[in-house]
């Protein structure tokens, strides 16, 4: 069976560099690395932002891996999905943010 | 289409059969099952088998040849720890011990006598109790006493697993005898709420583990100042590794406290090794490769240069010697002549070479794992 997603594919991610541009890759993975590390936010806070993050872009592999990442760094059920409601959420409200320029758009060819 | 797992019964139609759905806590031990997973040889036979892995993972010895470490010996042995015996009143579902209450399996006054003995020759820093629940085992109270007859800086440590101070009228005053010897208590609680711990503990052990805290609390424990150490024992509840031992620690003290007014001095994450009851989870979850390759695939040479094996002797309830506790529970006894208490060469030990083999992974992955935790800082 041919797919698009293969979970497999996500342990080959590390060594994308080696296909080719692998100065990019290389700066990619240390900004990647140097992004998530203990920092004003520790780790786990940022794992919880980046699951959100993973579920507002619907991507297969980061919901993977930052499932895997946050019950490793011990968040709970209620962070995690907490997390995906702020994502959700979000996504809800920048949608209907947008109604004020159909409302404003109206009013204006409307009598 | 045909589900993975059910694939995987019928490449191995041995285990999944036999075992409720792992959703469900077991309410017997492997062994009283007479489940092959029981069996110690079955186990290794299972870690090594490449069919079951289903990919090519390289042997534990291949990895720590190329940095020196292979045969791996002692550095200098001070952690003296006593597995009292098999005997438990909860049954976990990741239990690498297999223990229960169906487990007879516990150590006998005259084998304690045979530690004592060495305890009077040698020095070690730590005495490590462990089992099963080792305050089940009837001669406890008197081996504690015997010990600090001996030595009465020696640091002990109870692996208490919190519920057994609850079980019985006869257990509640443990946190008093604890405190009465100067006693170092470490219990598991894997999570702060109680869905994560009964799914891994039982139902309501997480309710009777927090009213146990609270007592040893009350005696002192895990309180500034008091010189009372009181240390939790965090293993994921799941086919995870743990992560971040620190940030772990700041969580866990922030939500018991806020929760429950708990206090404790430090978390140990521990990472589960995948023998006896969390290698059939695993299997049965499918799991397993996965699992496995992550360990390797994680494989830190820091952390194998710490292991705790280096400093740890590990005493089995019927006297006999081992490198680990893991390592006791695949009956893999100490290499060299001298394999039980009564036998006691402290030379040969220190000379002896570790018995590795697969499950040893579990040690050596992200920042390691002890019975004190990380051991890669």
């Amino acid at each position: 069976m041919s797919t698009y997603y293969n979970s497999e594919d996500l342990k080959k991610f590390g060594s994308i560099g080696a296909f080719g541009a692998k100065d990019l890759a290389n700066d990619f993975f240390k900004y990647y690395g140097d992004v998530f590390a203990e920092g004003a936010l520790t780790s786990r806070e940022k794992s919880l932002i980046a699951l959100a993050v993973a579920h507002v872009l619907k991507c297969p592999y980061c919901i993977d891996a930052y499932t895997t990442d946050t019950l490793e760094k011990g968040c709970s059920e209620d962070e995690m999905m907490e997390a995906v409601h702020v994502g959700a959420v979000m996504a809800a409200g920048i949608t209907l943010v947008h109604s004020t320029q159909m409302i404003n758009k109206a009013k204006e060819l409307t009598m | 289409m045909r589900s993975q797992k059910f694939l995987y019964s019928l490449l191995t139609p041995h285990f999944s059969l036999l075992t409720p759905a792992h959703n469900m806590n077991p309410v017997k031990s492997l062994k009283a099952r007479k489940h092959e997973l029981g069996e110690s040889a079955f186990q290794l036979e299972v870690l090594n088998d490449r069919l079951t892995l289903g990919k090519h993972l390289p042997s534990f010895r291949e990895k720590l040849e190329p940095i020196g470490l292979f045969p791996l010996k002692p550095t200098e042995i001070d952690i003296f720890q006593v597995n009292m015996g098999k005997m438990c009143n909860q049954v976990c579902k990741h239990c690498h011990v297999d223990a229960g209450p169906d487990r007879k399996e516990i150590m006998t006054q005259e084998t304690m006598q045979l530690c004592l003995d060495v305890l009077q020759k040698h020095k070690f820093k730590t005495i490590d109790l462990t089992g099963g629940a080792p305050e089940m085992n009837p001669h406890f109270r008197w081996f504690i006493e015997q010990i600090r007859a001996i030595d009465n800086d020696i640091n002990i440590i109870v692996r208490c697993n919190l519920t057994i101070i609850l079980a019985n009228k006869k257990y509640h005053d443990l946190p008093e005898f604890f405190k009465q010897h100067r006693l170092e208590v470490a219990s598991s609680l894997p999570f702060y709420t109680a869905t994560r711990t009964d799914s891994q503990r039982g139902n309501g052990v997480f309710e009777d583990s927090i009213k146990a805290l609270q007592m040893l609390n009350a005696v002192g424990y895990g309180q500034e100042g008091s010189g009372l150490t009181l240390n939790l024992v965090y293993n994921p509840a799941g086919a995870f590794l743990p992560s971040g031992q620190a940030g772990m620690e700041k969580e866990f003290k922030r939500a018991l406290k806020a929760k429950y007014g708990i206090e404790f001095n430090h978390l140990f994450c521990i990472t589960n090794i995948p023998i006896s009851r969390f290698l059939d989870y695993l299997l049965v979850s499918g799991n397993y490769s996965e699992y496995m390759e992550k360990l390797v695939n994680s494989f830190n040479p820091t952390a194998a240069a710490n292991v705790m094996c280096r400093t740890t002797l590990s005493i089995g309830w019927d006297g006999y010697l081992y490198d680990c506790d893991f390592n006791q529970m695949l009956d893999l006894k100490v290499a060299g002549k001298a394999k039980h208490l009564r036998d006691f060469d402290m030379e040969a030990l220190t000379q002896r070479s570790i018995i590795i083999n697969q499950h040893c992974y579990g040690c050596t992955a992200g920042a390691g794992s002890s019975c004190g935790g990380e051991v890669a800082k």
